[in-house]
C-alpha cells in the first residue's frame, strides 16, 4: 500500500491505496465520485478526461499514486466555474448529448478548447476532439456547442 | 482492463532511482508520463514489478541553449514542446511534431525521455529525433554517458540503454534558418499511434528517416543523398525504390504507406 494525499475539487483527502489502483478508480469507487466515466481504459476514448494540477488528464491511464501532492477537479468540481457554466448551458441548448456517457470527459476537454485555444475554429474544434469518442451524437451538436461557448467569449 | 500488482517507488534524487535500479529484483521499469506504460500494464502487456518514479527528481524537464546545441530534459512533456518551449527553427519542427502526438490531456502528461526510453516503433519521437540527429543522454551508477540518437534504438522496444541505466534526456543541433524541416504521419484519425511516419531535416546535411517500421526507424540514403545534392521533391515511386533498398520487409500497402509518408514529408519540408 501507498500512502496517497490529494486535494479533490477543492477537499484535501488522504488515503492508503494499492499502486495498481487508478486515479478513476480512487475517484469512483473510493470517493464515490461517479461522475467521472471510464470507456476503454487505455487512454483513447477521453470519457475519464480530468483536471491535474489545472490541465486536462486521463485518469484511466494514471495511477492514483502519482496524484501524491497534485490538486484534481472533477466534472462535480465546477459548479462554480464560469467557462462551465456556459458549456453547460450551450450543451443543453445545442443538444450536445444523446447517452450521456462521454459527457463529463467531453465536458472536461471542452473547457481546455475554450480557455487555452480562445480563437479556435470549427476544424480546429473537431482536431482537439479526436481524443473524446461520442457515439450517438455525431458530433455536430458537441462542436456547435463549444463553438458557441468561444463565439460569446470573444464577442 | 486493470494492471497487474506492482510496487511503486517514488525517487527523490537520481541517484536513489539509480541504484534503486541497479539492486532491484524482477522486471523493474522507470515512469516518466506512463502514457504509453500505463495503457500497457491496463492491457497487461506489460507487468512490471515494480515502478521507480522519476516525477520528483529534480533537473529532468529543461530546456536550455547552449551554442550551438539544445538540451533538452527527458521529463519534458509533448504539450510543453506544443506551446512553443523549444526555441528556433528545431523549435519549429518539434512543435509541429508535438501537436500530432495522441491527444492534448495525453501530450500534458507523456514525455518526451519516456518516449524515446519506451521505443515504441510508433511513436513520434523515435523517427523525429532520428531525423534532427544528436545525442541521448544516458545516466548510469558510474556517471553520464552520451549515445548517438543513430543506432540507439535497435528494435522495437528495445534501445541501447542498460538495464541499470536511465535515461534524462537529449543534446540536439539547433538548427540554421535555412535549414528545412517535414514532418508526415499516417494514420487512421488524428492522434492515432502512426502506420507511417516520414522525416525530413536539412541542414548542414540532409537526415531523413523511414519510420513506424516493424522495428527501428531507419535513415534512407538515397534520398538523403538526393536532398544533399539539390533535391526538392520525391515522387512516391522514387521513395518506394529508395525505401526497399534497405530491405524493411515491408508488404506492398505498407510500403506504399511509408513511400508517401515520405514524399509527403519531403514536400513538406520543401512547400
Amino acid at each position: 500500500m501507498s500512502k496517497l494525499s490529494v486535494k479533490i475539487n477543492g477537499e484535501d483527502v488522504s488515503a492508503e491505496v494499492e499502486p495498481r489502483l487508478s486515479l478513476a478508480d480512487f475517484i469512483r469507487d473510493h470517493r464515490r465520485l461517479t461522475g467521472t466515466h471510464l470507456g476503454c481504459e487505455h487512454g483513447v476514448c477521453g470519457a475519464c478526461t480530468i483536471l491535474m494540477n489545472g490541465e486536462p488528464i486521463r485518469s484511466c491511464i494514471t495511477f492514483a499514486v502519482i496524484a501524491n501532492g497534485t490538486e484534481i477537479t472533477t466534472i462535480e468540481g465546477f459548479d462554480d466555474d464560469e467557462p462551465m457554466e456556459q458549456l453547460r448551458k450551450a450543451f443543453h441548448e445545442h443538444h450536445a448529448l444523446q447517452c450521456g456517457y462521454c459527457t463529463p470527459g467531453m465536458l472536461v476537454a471542452a473547457r481546455d478548447i475554450v480557455m487555452r485555444l480562445p480563437e479556435a475554429d470549427e476544424e480546429r474544434v473537431r482536431l482537439e476532439l479526436a481524443g473524446n469518442l461520442c457515439r450517438c451524437t455525431g458530433y455536430v451538436g458537441i462542436v456547435n456547442a463549444i463553438l458557441a461557448v468561444l463565439n460569446n467569449r470573444l464577442a | 482492463m486493470k494492471s497487474a500488482k506492482f510496487e511503486h517507488r517514488q525517487t527523490e534524487s537520481l541517484n536513489e532511482a539509480l541504484s534503486l535500479l541497479g539492486s532491484a529484483d524482477g522486471e523493474t521499469r522507470v515512469l516518466g508520463g506512463g502514457q504509453s506504460l500505463g495503457p500497457m500494464m491496463n492491457l497487461r502487456l506489460a507487468q512490471p514489478d515494480q515502478l521507480i518514479d522519476l516525477s520528483s527528481v529534480d533537473g529532468l524537464d529543461e530546456i536550455l541553449v547552449d551554442g550551438d546545441h539544445l538540451h533538452i530534459g527527458a521529463r519534458v512533456t509533448h504539450a510543453r514542446i506544443e506551446d512553443g518551449g523549444v526555441p528556433g527553427v528545431t523549435g519549429e519542427y518539434m512543435k509541429f511534431v508535438a501537436a500530432g502526438i495522441s491527444y492534448r490531456s495525453v501530450r500534458n502528461r507523456g514525455t518526451i525521455g519516456g518516449s524515446v526510453a519506451h521505443a515504441d516503433p510508433a511513436a513520434d519521437w523515435p523517427s523525429a529525433l532520428l531525423a534532427l540527429g544528436g545525442d541521448v543522454l544516458v545516466a548510469g551508477q558510474d556517471g553520464e554517458r552520451r549515445v548517438s540518437l543513430d543506432g540507439f534504438q535497435i528494435g522495437p522496444f528495445a534501445t541501447g540503454l542498460g538495464y541499470d541505466e536511465i535515461l534524462i534526456g537529449f543534446v540536439l543541433p539547433v538548427l540554421g534558418r535555412n535549414a528545412s524541416t517535414g514532418y508526415y504521419k499516417v494514420n487512421r484519425k488524428p492522434g492515432e499511434f502512426a502506420d507511417a511516419i516520414g522525416a525530413v531535416v536539412v541542414g548542414e546535411n540532409a537526415r531523413v528517416i523511414c519510420g513506424a517500421t516493424k522495428s527501428a526507424p531507419f535513415r534512407v540514403s538515397a534520398v538523403e543523398e538526393k536532398l544533399s545534392s539539390g533535391g526538392t521533391e520525391l515522387s512516391v515511386g522514387e521513395a518506394r525504390e529508395m525505401i526497399t533498398a534497405h530491405d524493411p520487409g515491408f508488404d506492398d500497402y505498407e510500403l506504399q504507406i511509408h513511400g508517401v509518408a515520405l514524399s509527403r514529408a519531403v514536400g513538406r519540408a520543401f512547400a
